[in-house]
């Protein structure tokens, strides 16, 4: 009998056989993970806008006063913050270029039948399982000028990588290159993979050179997957901070988000920081639309 | 009966049991500091104190980094996780002025510590605001920066008739600034992967700026008037503008991809062979004079910071006192503790486990002076220490030192005069924000 009414197709009687009905199995898998949203991130993202408009310390026991738009207005007229802006816009510029290119130029290569591919794909992907905190130390190491392999095998002498300003910034990039190149590389042999063998086969027929196969074919097609990568590298590179940190301490590798923990943890401008949080994530919000605004407009096509 | 009796006893043995606990919950203390070998030695002295008195007193500690973060937080929350702090002396301004530290004034006044410990000691670590009489901390861990250098290579007879050769005078631990500057240039040579100093640069917290303060108090320089919050004219005047020239001067001589060295680095420079001389924090010295931790430790030096041109000779304090946190719920029990821990015979212990002792007492004992080849530059030290503001907004005050003086250090950008202006006006405005000055 049980049996019959385990095998029935009747939900309700399905479940009413287990004494809970679905709408209360789904309540009770989702309400908790509402709650937990809105406690953790919801709440104290409401409450730092409060305090993104008031002159607060958490350091200090004055009460917060309000003081409207100031601390915008200030962030947005102070010179140091903009400049750790396009910090981190060269960054981001640099490192997401990089990656792709890597990335994708790494996944083109292992998209072919080639011995061990995947033992290959494997150990390629082992940099981004790492911690980043780990991978700050190797490469600093790795860059040392006194005994560092990179300056040994590229034949550099004492070349200085992270206590010169004007390499600094791109040492810090081709760490991140190293390390999220992987990422890249995954969702772009997973596009790769889903392009239909038979277009090949009709290009190969009507004689198409490669240049054109991989830009009408290979490319068009892979895009869209692509630009997810982007998005993802973006926001990331966006609010790159540990690597930045541990490698070097340069004012030329400030990004913002260094800038900001400084301001709320070492200043303890609280209200200030606030603002110059919000600032950033209304800046990475705007900078992700016209990215999936972009990647609409390449799937309609 | 039985069950009477029974009952009874064990009614007096629940009431034991519950009174033990709580007695053993007040018998608790944790002391918060940074991760480092003087954390260890308190951690020593305190099982002292608790063989004799039965309170079990824990010394937490975190990485250097995040010592000022983790305890901000904690006391911005109000949180009883720590009954006592050794913090840092430039924290005592914002710590005191927001209430997290208890007023220590009456038990500083009552045991008479203003001649108990050493001066400066109690002007840095103690007192705040400057000359108010008001203290917060018991000095705990003197510290300030002295050097330590490579004997064998200043003692080697061919090095020695080169130097005299090419300076004109006998190569020896530096008299003043000047010669410092001249052997680091002499022992530079990076053909031979040998260099002249090794300086501090990392701009992450305090250290660049400790260690281009040992340049501009020695050029008879300052910071700027603590009193009066004035600093046109001083951080930017003529000894600080030559002072820091001097120092990036300095750093030429240093070794490569120096631009972010603190202590490890500096005493990596002594025990890897790297550089002639080497800029720390005494506190760092003791891994200096073992053998495990540098092979260099029998031809290991150690000097008092230099005079400047002018013979003023001081150096950048570091150290930090012992507060009480007012959210502690055992502040009784800690002030108990300070009165054992300022002691004459507590002090002395402190010193031989190898922290360093502020008390003016044993520092000019002759046993303590002794007791290690850097105690008496140490000594000599500590009676010429000069520190960073100590006021609330101090780290917006260091961060903005940071970011004027470090891209001239290591990145030759802009001159010393278009700097040290160029901060005086970030630190007027920091002052006029806080309403320092009108």
């Amino acid at each position: 009998m049980a049996t019959a009414v385990m095998t029935t197709l009747d939900p309700k009687s399905r479940s009413a056989a287990r004494g809970m009905s679905d709408l209360t199995i789904r309540n009770l898998f989702i309400i908790p993970t509402i709650v937990f949203l809105i406690v953790f991130n919801i709440f104290p993202l409401l409450y730092s806008l409060g305090y993104s408009f008031t002159d607060f310390r958490a350091s200090s026991a004055a009460p917060a006063n309000f003081v409207g738009l100031q601390n915008y207005r200030e962030l947005l007229n102070d010179l140091f913050i903009w400049s750790n802006f396009a910090i981190t816009a060269k960054y981001v510029i640099v490192s997401v270029v990089g990656q792709v290119l890597v990335g994708f130029g790494v996944a083109l290569l292992l998209n072919r039948d080639i011995p061990l591919k995947g033992l290959l794909t494997t150990l390629l992907l082992l940099p981004m399982m790492l911690s980043m905190a780990v991978v700050g130390l190797f490469w600093k190491l790795l860059y040392d000028p006194s005994f560092g392999i990179i300056n040994y095998t590229l034949g550099l002498g004492s070349f200085e990588w992270l206590s010169n300003p004007d390499m600094a910034l791109y040492a810090v990039a081709i760490t991140d290159i190293w390390m999220w190149s992987p990422f890249v590389m995954l969702l772009s042999l997973a596009g790769l993979s889903a392009v239909p063998k038979h277009l090949y086969e009709a290009a190969a027929i009507d004689r198409a050179g490669s240049f054109y196969t991989f830009f009408r074919i290979t490319l068009p097609l892979v895009a869209p997957i692509l630009m997810i990568a982007i998005i993802f590298r973006t926001m990331e590179a966006f609010k790159t901070f540990d690597l930045a940190y541990i490698l070097t301490s340069q004012p030329t590798t400030e990004v913002i988000s260094i800038r900001l923990y400084k301001m709320a943890f070492q200043e303890w401008q609280t209200g200030r920081s606030c603002a110059l949080a919000y600032i950033v994530l209304i800046m990475i919000l705007a900078i992700t639309n016209i990215y999936v605004k972009y990647l609409n407009k390449v799937k309609e096509r | 009966m039985r069950k009477t009796v029974t009952s009874m006893l064990a009614g007096i043995g629940l009431v034991l049991a519950c009174g033990t606990s709580v007695y053993a919950q007040d018998k608790e203390l944790t002391i918060f500091w940074a991760e480092w070998d003087p954390a260890n030695y308190l951690q020593e002295l305190v099982n002292l104190y608790e063989a004799e008195s039965g309170v079990k007193i824990t010394v937490e500690t975190t990485p250097w980094p995040d010592f000022q973060t983790k305890a901000f937080t904690e006391f911005n929350a109000k949180g009883s996780a720590y009954d006592m702090v050794v913090g840092d002396s430039q924290w005592i301004g914002a710590a005191s002025e927001a209430g997290h530290y208890v007023d220590l004034t009456d038990f500083f006044n009552e045991h008479n510590l203003k001649e108990v410990m050493a001066p400066a000691t109690v002007k840095y670590y103690a007192e705040y605001p400057s000359n108010s009489g008001k203290y917060w901390s018991i000095p705990a861990e003197g510290d300030a920066v002295g050097w330590s250098y490579r004997k064998d290579w200043f003692e080697d007879p061919k090095e020695m008739e080169a130097f005299k050769a090419k300076y004109g005078y006998d190569l020896g631990v530096p008299k003043d600034w000047k010669q410092l500057r001249d052997i680091a240039e002499f022992f530079h040579r990076p053909d031979e992967k040998r260099y002249g100093v090794a300086i501090y640069t990392d701009n992450s917290y305090d250290a660049l700026v400790m260690g281009v303060e040992n340049a501009i108090f020695s050029f008879g320089g300052e910071l700027g008037d603590y009193a009066t919050y004035k600093v046109d004219g001083i951080i930017n005047s003529e000894q600080n503008v030559k002072a820091l020239e001097a120092y990036k001067e300095l750093y030429s001589f240093t070794p490569p991809g120096w631009a972010k060295a603190f202590f490890i680095e500096d005493n990596q420079a002594i025990t890897e062979n790297l550089a002639a001389m080497s800029m720390n924090y005494f506190a760092f010295f003791p891994a200096l004079i073992n053998e495990a931790s540098n092979p260099n430790a029998k031809v290991t030096g150690f000097f008092a910071n230099p005079p400047g041109p002018n013979g003023d000779q001081f150096a950048a304090l570091g150290g930090q006192g012992i507060s009480v946190i007012s959210y502690s719920q055992n502040q009784e029990e800690a002030m108990k503790f300070l009165e054992w821990f300022i002691k004459d015979e507590t002090q002395k212990k402190w010193a031989e486990l190898g922290g360093y002792t502020a008390s003016a007492k044993v520092l000019e004992s002759p046993e303590f002076q002794n007791a290690t080849p850097y105690n008496k530059a140490f000594y000599e030290t500590m009676f010429k220490v000069k520190d960073f503001w100590a006021t609330p907004e101090y780290a917006e005050l260091l961060i903005q030192m940071n970011q004027r003086v470090y891209p001239y250090i290591t990145g030759g950008q802009g001159t010393a005069k278009e700097v040290l202006d160029a901060l005086a006006a970030d630190w007027n405005a920091t002052f006029k924000k806080y309403n320092r000055v009108k």
